[in-house]
């Protein structure tokens, strides 16, 4: 805890420069992996991920199928050495959470029910952490299950919240995270509004949940239109490529 | 299809219709809870325990603790470790085996209702800093699944730690045992959520109908320590608003009629 050794604000501003509602930085690439169906390269502050999207494809095992639908399947993935301490290779119970919140972010809007009996398989690799990596994982994976081809009903787009020296802020980095005293990671579909994934541990009362939804609101939509021009990038890119 | 599938299809026409009339199958109000009933202390190996149900569901929790050694980025509080089996005992759907998602995330779920409460103030579980800290182990098993697994594993787990008396004696720590330093009594409260409606306490049925699943844990003062949407479903900023408020308001609920009797029996609260 803060204990009063650690302050998060200075003249307003937080340790890294940032105003209370401001993102970090992002950069966010389609198409970079070329074996998969659909790919994407994310930066997000110092996160760095990778998503891969393989499918419509047959389903291994072959028991889990589903006659009516596509079944969606999400692996995220910590390396060994995103974090600090070397992390031991392998799901852990924090990554299975992820994994599963992820995946029901995602699967609203995928029309699963256009095929039937396949599987549509979201590997999310992350090679840098800092705070907010399935925030940063879920973005990543909605572009490329675009870029895949996959017909969405529309892009899910994550950030998170939180709350450090009393204030409600948007995106925190490292240091809040670890000394914050909220942490609430949202995804929502922008172009509905819709909220697919929410969670929270910490302290907040109603009004602080209230302010801190408009911030991430917010958040995600600044998010959404990088995606867009990620996207769009990539198909102007493969129609030079084909002139 | 398997016959659940279908089952699920025919009961979802009938709770359609009923919710124009904003009724429940059995007859509940759309923010009732099933009956509940909560009792400590049943298994005498435990430190502490309960046997919690709600409706048709039933869930064990045992608390075991003994001396250990702390994480090393927090050398001076106790530590706890949660874990939930959802034993094949409990439902035609549960199978033996390692915790699937499920599992983990429920666990982690009352975990971090406990643990970002701070309903233990766990520096008052430190032996020796860096060296020895008191280790909880709150291990729930589902024994019958009939929806909302959830609340009765964190009631259960409250309650639990509520009568838990540490075991000082066994390990030569002191005279006395005594009752684990309680300072938040956190309360999770899971709805689902079904044509614009949120359906509080939902049944094996209404679980299994729903796409989207909402828990609200609260605090006391009535502020909150953790949530968590579940199933694939989307939610509305507004309704997931009126969400939090409900489950707050259902939160304080609970807790004045279960929990704080539990309590009376503890003198130093």
């Amino acid at each position: 805890m803060a204990d009063g050794v650690y302050t998060f604000f200075k003249d307003g501003l937080r340790l890294d420069g940032r105003r209370k509602d401001e993102l970090r930085p992002l950069k966010i690439e389609a198409g970079v992996l070329k074996r998969a169906d659909g790919s994407c390269y994310l930066e997000h502050g110092g996160n760095k991920v990778m998503a891969a999207v393989y499918g419509p494809r047959e389903v291994h095992p072959r028991h889990l199928h589903n006659v009516t639908q596509a079944i969606v399947r999400y692996k995220y993935n910590m390396a060994s050495f995103s974090v600090d301490e070397r992390k031991r290779p392998g799901p852990d119970r924090r990554s299975i959470e992820i994994s599963k919140v992820s995946r029901e972010a995602m699967e609203s809007v995928v029309l699963k029910e256009r095929f039937p009996r396949t599987a549509i398989d979201v590997f999310v690799e992350v090679l840098q952490s800092d705070a907010g990596t399935r925030a940063a994982g879920i973005n990543a994976a909605s572009v490329a299950m675009a870029d895949a081809g996959i017909p969405m009903k529309g892009l899910v787009t994550s950030c998170a919240f939180g709350k450090i020296d009393g204030e409600v802020v948007l995106d925190l980095c490292k240091e809040e995270d670890n000394y914050g005293e909220a942490d609430v990671p949202v995804a929502m579909i922008p172009r509905t509004g819709d909220i697919t994934m929410i969670q929270m541990d910490g302290h907040l009362t109603f009004d602080e949940f209230k302010e801190g939804m408009k911030l991430a609101i917010r958040g995600c939509d600044q998010i959404y239109e990088l995606q867009r021009e990620a996207l769009i990038e990539k198909h102007q890119n493969d129609l030079k490529a084909k002139e | 299809m398997s016959d659940n599938d279908i089952l699920t299809e025919i009961y979802r026409d009938q709770m359609y219709n009923l919710l124009q009339r904003q009724e429940r199958g059995d007859g509940r109000a759309l923010d009732e809870y099933r009956e509940i009933s909560i009792e400590t202390g049943v298994l005498e190996r435990a430190e502490g325990s309960a046997i919690v149900t709600i409706g048709d569901s039933k869930v064990a929790v045992g608390i075991k603790m003994q001396p250990g050694e702390p994480f090393p980025d927090t050398p001076d509080v106790g530590v706890i470790i949660t874990n939930a089996e959802l034993i094949p005992l409990a439902s035609p759907t549960f199978e033996s085996g390692p915790p699937g998602e499920v599992a983990v995330e429920l666990a982690r779920v009352v975990d971090r209702g406990v643990r970002e409460s701070k309903a233990i103030d766990l520096k008052k579980l430190c032996l020796v800093e860096g060296e020895k800290v008191w280790l909880i182990f709150i291990d729930i098993h589902m024994l019958d699944h009939g929806g909302n697994l959830l609340d009765a594993a964190s009631l259960g787990a409250i309650a639990a730690l509520l009568t838990t008396k540490i075991p000082n004696k066994q390990y030569d720590l002191a005279e006395e045992d005594e009752p684990l330093p309680i300072v938040d009594i956190p309360v999770a409260v899971s709805m689902i959520e079904l044509e614009g409606n949120l359906l509080v306490d939902p049944d094996y049925i209404e679980e299994a109908v729903a796409s989207t699943q909402l828990t609200i844990i609260s605090n006391r003062d009535g502020t909150l320590s953790g949530m968590q949407k579940m199933g694939s479903g989307p939610i509305s900023l507004e309704l997931l608003e009126k969400a939090v408020e409900l489950g707050i308001r259902k939160g304080q609920e609970i807790r004045e009629k279960y929990l704080y009797p539990l309590m009376n029996e503890i003198p130093r609260l």
